[in-house]
């Protein structure tokens, strides 16, 4: 039981890891963003349950099942505030991008005129 | 009622998680989700937009499913481009639309767009999703909408209708 706990909990850090890694080595805020978020949610995820499992002996499943749903909800929440901030503020896309539909609709200033 | 119901539940739920599996803890804790549930339950709008029959329970949990895999899917997508040496993103920001009209339902959308394999919401606008896509593989919105809204929608559609 204690080694399935560490197997899982080292595939979190790896995780969380490489979402560090993906900070450091995409281009433009956006993308970094999308590394950020993704691997960071799974990470903390797989690294709380390995806990739970290696240590099941405390009776802590309850308490790290609902702090799961609370990565799982709250961690889009921030990654979507950022990200709209980032636009909205004028960081540009890298100039690999293909496209940006948001900036051609211009939605910002219909925004301000309300 | 039916509702009222669901409301109590999962109060107290939530309290068994937290405080564990014991005869006293869990007749107060349900005196009090039960008080709770008289005082509040009126103003608790976030309940009137769920259904409440059978087949919506059944979707709930294929998308429970559906979700986590897609998870899994995103992290080792993510995780495949991050160690690649060439780093292969072809990334934009494209527009979609969605047929949901609960409010409730576009938020959780919204959430499980950011957590599948390469699109990040970045705004919403009514009916509009404005995603930035790591690997952008079609440019009209029809194409991007099938793509990366349709495999929730068709649940998500059920569930809050």
């Amino acid at each position: 039981m204690e080694l399935l706990g560490a197997i899982v909990t080292l595939a979190g850090s790896i995780l969380l890891f490489l979402g560090a890694l993906g900070i450091l080595r995409m281009p433009d805020v956006y993308n970094r963003m999308q590394a950020g978020t993704k691997a960071t949610t799974l990470g903390s995820i797989l690294f709380l349950a390995g806990i739970s499992i290696g240590h099941y002996e405390c009776g802590c499943f309850g308490k790290i099942i609902i702090i799961i749903l609370f990565v799982i909800f709250t961690n889009p929440i921030s990654s979507n505030t950022l990200a709209r901030a980032a636009h909205f503020a004028g960081v540009k896309l890298t100039e690999r991008s293909v496209k940006d539909d948001l900036k051609d609709d211009d939605i910002e200033n219909k925004g301000e005129e309300k | 009622m039916k509702k009222g119901f669901l409301f109590f539940i999962s109060l107290l739920i939530v309290w068994i998680l937290l405080a564990g599996i014991d005869q006293q803890e869990i007749i107060i804790g349900a005196i009090v989700s039960l008080l709770l549930t008289i005082i509040f339950f009126s103003k608790a709008t976030i309940f009137s937009e769920f259904n409440l029959n059978p087949k919506a329970i059944f979707y709930f949990l294929i998308y429970i499913f559906v979700f986590s895999w897609e998870l899994i899917k995103s992290n080792l997508d993510v995780a495949f481009r991050v160690i690649h040496p060439t780093i292969p993103i072809n990334p934009g920001i494209v527009k979609v639309k969605t047929k949901l009209k609960s409010r409730l339902g576009r938020t959780i959308l919204a959430n499980s767009i950011t957590l599948t394999p390469g699109t990040l919401t970045v705004e919403t606008n009514g009916e509009d999703y404005y995603i930035h896509w790591i690997d952008v593989t079609s440019d009209d919105i029809e194409g991007a909408t099938k793509q990366i809204v349709s495999k929730f929608e068709k649940y998500l559609e059920v569930i809050f209708g």
